[in-house]
């Protein structure tokens, strides 16, 4: 089996360096570690694909000798969607992390303004995100502590 | 009959569409999915019978012949596993429909809970008969991502917290298998098992060693083997009660489902029983000495999950026919009495408002009934004849004294003491929480209750919910029938797993089914 030493290199580089970042205490570094991983195992799975050759596209019966192997690419495809998938959903989770760590205790407890509204105060109203970041604006003002301060303050068990 | 195997994932997949449709109106999103997961239990009972009678199912997807085509493959094990755990979903789709229509959904976004419960369903049916070894692994992404989104429901801070060790624990495992994944096809040039079965055979026996020890760490992650256990007793218990109990019945079997497979199927050539048994050994010792320091139902339940385990590697590493039988008969009676016990201890949670024995007390005089649903759960895992758990654990051990090599007599000596201290554990429980009149607890010391560990999440609240809704207690007596049954039925059950582990003397039975023309 021949493959790319470019890519081998790649792939190793993106191993080590994601492993790193992984084993950091932060969220956002523990996903982006996970990507990078992510992506160092696709490159292995394109890597155990054999030589680069043609499009694998047959046409008519013949099938072209120099063609490069289609299934690792199809396992790949796949594997790219799922993990974009979980990390759309590691990110939602961080956002929550973040917003129960600015809020602590009180993050489970902040009541639901919308309770009472109608649908068309709903659709008025929908931009929930906004909403939830001025109240952690909010909270964040009248607390004498200042968001600046993450850098010196170990961050709450993220 | 072969249209009945896509259907298992197909039919909760298209629920889980339509009850996302369905969000507004709970009680058809109940509905639906009650009779999904129903249609489901009785497919795979009437593919069971079938498959038992004239052999393996096997299914091409799309008409691709094997290897081109994603394969399906319903031997015997599979369909057993697919039919416990569509009976489990169910029996705890009805509790927790219970819960929430007593609690008005206060807690569990419900219009969330069902696609995703429907979902992990059909991945986890998907990973069983999954007939090559990328489909199983998008199955366990299914299941996976679903588990995510249920152990987070409704995002609270001990959740989250939970749900972030899960969350990268799982990722980590799911990227080994990936790569286990790549390094098979460079080897083999394919990820059909049937076909990695008969190629790895010509491959270098240190190559071979290397593919099946990469594949099974990642399996040994999920099914939390020890050293890789010690995820799941900080996870599983922050769930909600009905979440907990699917997962701690259903998720880590699918990881011993996939060792099975590996080491019987796929690397058949590879000798690494001795490894295997020190590690069940080491799962059975340090996961209930673990379960012995915990004041809180449900880790100590989650910790006894850990330890028994350790059971089903033994029987895997014993190998022989009849440890199998015992190992696959053992693992149905460890689904379905984990699951029932989790669901006892969600509803003597709403009676006594707590799920730490430093603060229970006199369970049995306020709510009987359930004190005898979580009585005969508990003997049944503590191995007390004739429960079904005493059964599997003499199967395994008979198959271990006729193996007899020192280290299986280890293992039993280990095994049985660990079933004594499992018993011992949930004893305990007994004692404080059902026996112990409710006014005794203030001001109670007994050397049983010293040097306990309560949850790390535990706040100390008691909120009692004395009405146990109708049915959840149903869901519960259904399951503690169920469990019941297992026993009873001990006898034709075993000669079901006798034949299953047939299916493995020769790892050819799979590889003919699939390959009926032999393989080029």
């Amino acid at each position: 089996m021949t493959a790319s030493a470019t890519l081998i290199i790649l792939m190793a580089v993106l191993y080590a360096v994601g492993i790193t970042v992984m084993l950091e205490r932060s969220l956002t570094r523990v996903l982006i570690g996970f990507m990078l991983v992510g992506n160092a195992t696709n490159l292995l799975i394109l890597l155990v694909s054999g030589p680069s050759g043609s499009a694998p596209i047959v046409t008519g019966t013949a099938t072209d000798e120099s063609m490069a192997d289609p299934v690792p690419q199809v396992l790949m495809l796949t594997a790219i969607v799922i993990n974009f998938g979980i990390t759309a959903f590691v990110l939602a989770l961080i956002y929550r992390s973040w917003w129960l760590a600015q809020l602590g205790d009180q993050g489970d407890s902040v009541p639901d303004q919308h309770t009472e509204d109608t649908s068309a105060q709903t659709e008025a109203t929908f931009d929930a995100v906004d909403l939830d970041d001025a109240a952690i604006q909010q909270v964040l003002a009248d607390s004498d502590e200042h968001p600046d301060d993450d850098e010196k303050e170990p961050e709450k068990r993220s | 009959m072969t249209a009945i195997l896509p259907l298992l994932v197909l039919i909760p997949l298209i629920a889980a569409a339509v009850v996302l449709v369905l969000g507004a109106y709970r009680r058809a999103q109940v509905v639906v999915s009650g009779v999904a997961l129903a249609v489901v239990s009785v497919l795979a009972t009437i593919l069971l019978v079938h498959v038992d009678r004239s052999g393996t199912v096997v299914v091409d997807v799309g008409a691709w012949d094997a290897p081109f085509g994603i394969v399906l493959v319903g031997d015997r094990l599979a369909i057993i596993m697919v039919l416990i755990s569509a009976l489990m979903l169910l029996g705890v789709l009805i509790f927790a429909a219970g819960q929430g229509i007593a609690d008005g959904d206060r807690d569990t976004p419900v219009s969330i809970f069902h696609p995703t419960y429907l979902v992990l369903a059909a991945g986890l049916f998907d990973a069983f008969v999954a007939g090559d070894l990328f489909n199983m692994y998008v199955g366990f992404e299914m299941l996976l991502s679903a588990s995510y989104v249920l152990l987070t429901l409704a995002g609270t801070g001990a959740r989250i917290r939970a749900g972030v060790t899960y969350i990268i624990i799982s990722l980590t495992s799911s990227i080994i298998f990936l790569a286990s994944i790549a390094f098979i096809y460079a080897a083999t040039g394919t990820v059909t098992i049937a076909l990695v079965a008969e190629r790895v055979r010509d491959l270098p026996a240190d190559v071979q060693l290397i593919l099946c020890i990469s594949l099974l760490v990642a399996f040994c992650v999920k099914a939390a083997v020890f050293p890789m256990s010690f995820w799941l007793p900080d996870s599983y218990p922050t769930a909600p009660a009905p979440v907990t109990a699917v997962f701690a019945g259903l998720l880590t079997k699918v990881g011993v489902y996939a060792i099975i497979r590996t080491d019987t199927v796929m690397f058949t050539d590879v000798n690494i029983d001795v490894p295997l048994m020190v590690i069940a050994l080491l799962t059975l010792l340090v996961g209930i000495l673990g379960a012995l320091a915990q004041a809180d139902i449900k880790r100590l339940l989650s910790f006894t999950l850990v330890s028994h385990i350790g059971y089903m590697i033994f029987g895997i590493a014993i190998g022989s026919q009849a440890a199998l039988a015992a190992t696959i008969y053992y693992i149905v009676h460890h689904i379905t009495v984990q699951t029932t016990l989790f669901l006892a201890t969600g509803l003597v949670e709403r009676v006594g408002g707590t799920t730490s024995i430093n603060r229970l007390g006199g369970i049995l005089k306020a709510a009987p009934f359930v004190s005898v649903l979580f009585f005969i759960g508990a003997m049944n895992l503590g191995g007390i004849p004739p429960f079904s758990g005493f059964l599997g654990k003499i199967g395994l051990f008979e198959a271990g004294v006729n193996l007899g090599t020192p280290l299986s007599y280890v293992l039993i000596a280990v095994g049985a003491l660990t079933s004594l201290l499992t018993l011992y554990a949930l004893v305990r429980v007994w004692n404080m929480a059902f026996w112990r009149s409710e006014n005794e607890v203030e001001g109670y010391s007994s050397p049983l209750l010293d040097s306990l560990a309560e949850d790390p999440e535990d706040r100390g609240v008691t909120v009692k919910t004395k009405r146990v809704p109708a049915l959840m207690l149903t869901a519960t007596t259904g399951m503690v029938a169920l469990t019941v049954c297992l026993t009873v039925f001990a006898g034709p059950l075993f000669d079901l797993a006798a034949r299953t582990a047939s299916d493995f003397e020769n790892h050819s039975t799979y590889v003919d089914a699939v390959f009926p023309g032999g393989v080029e």
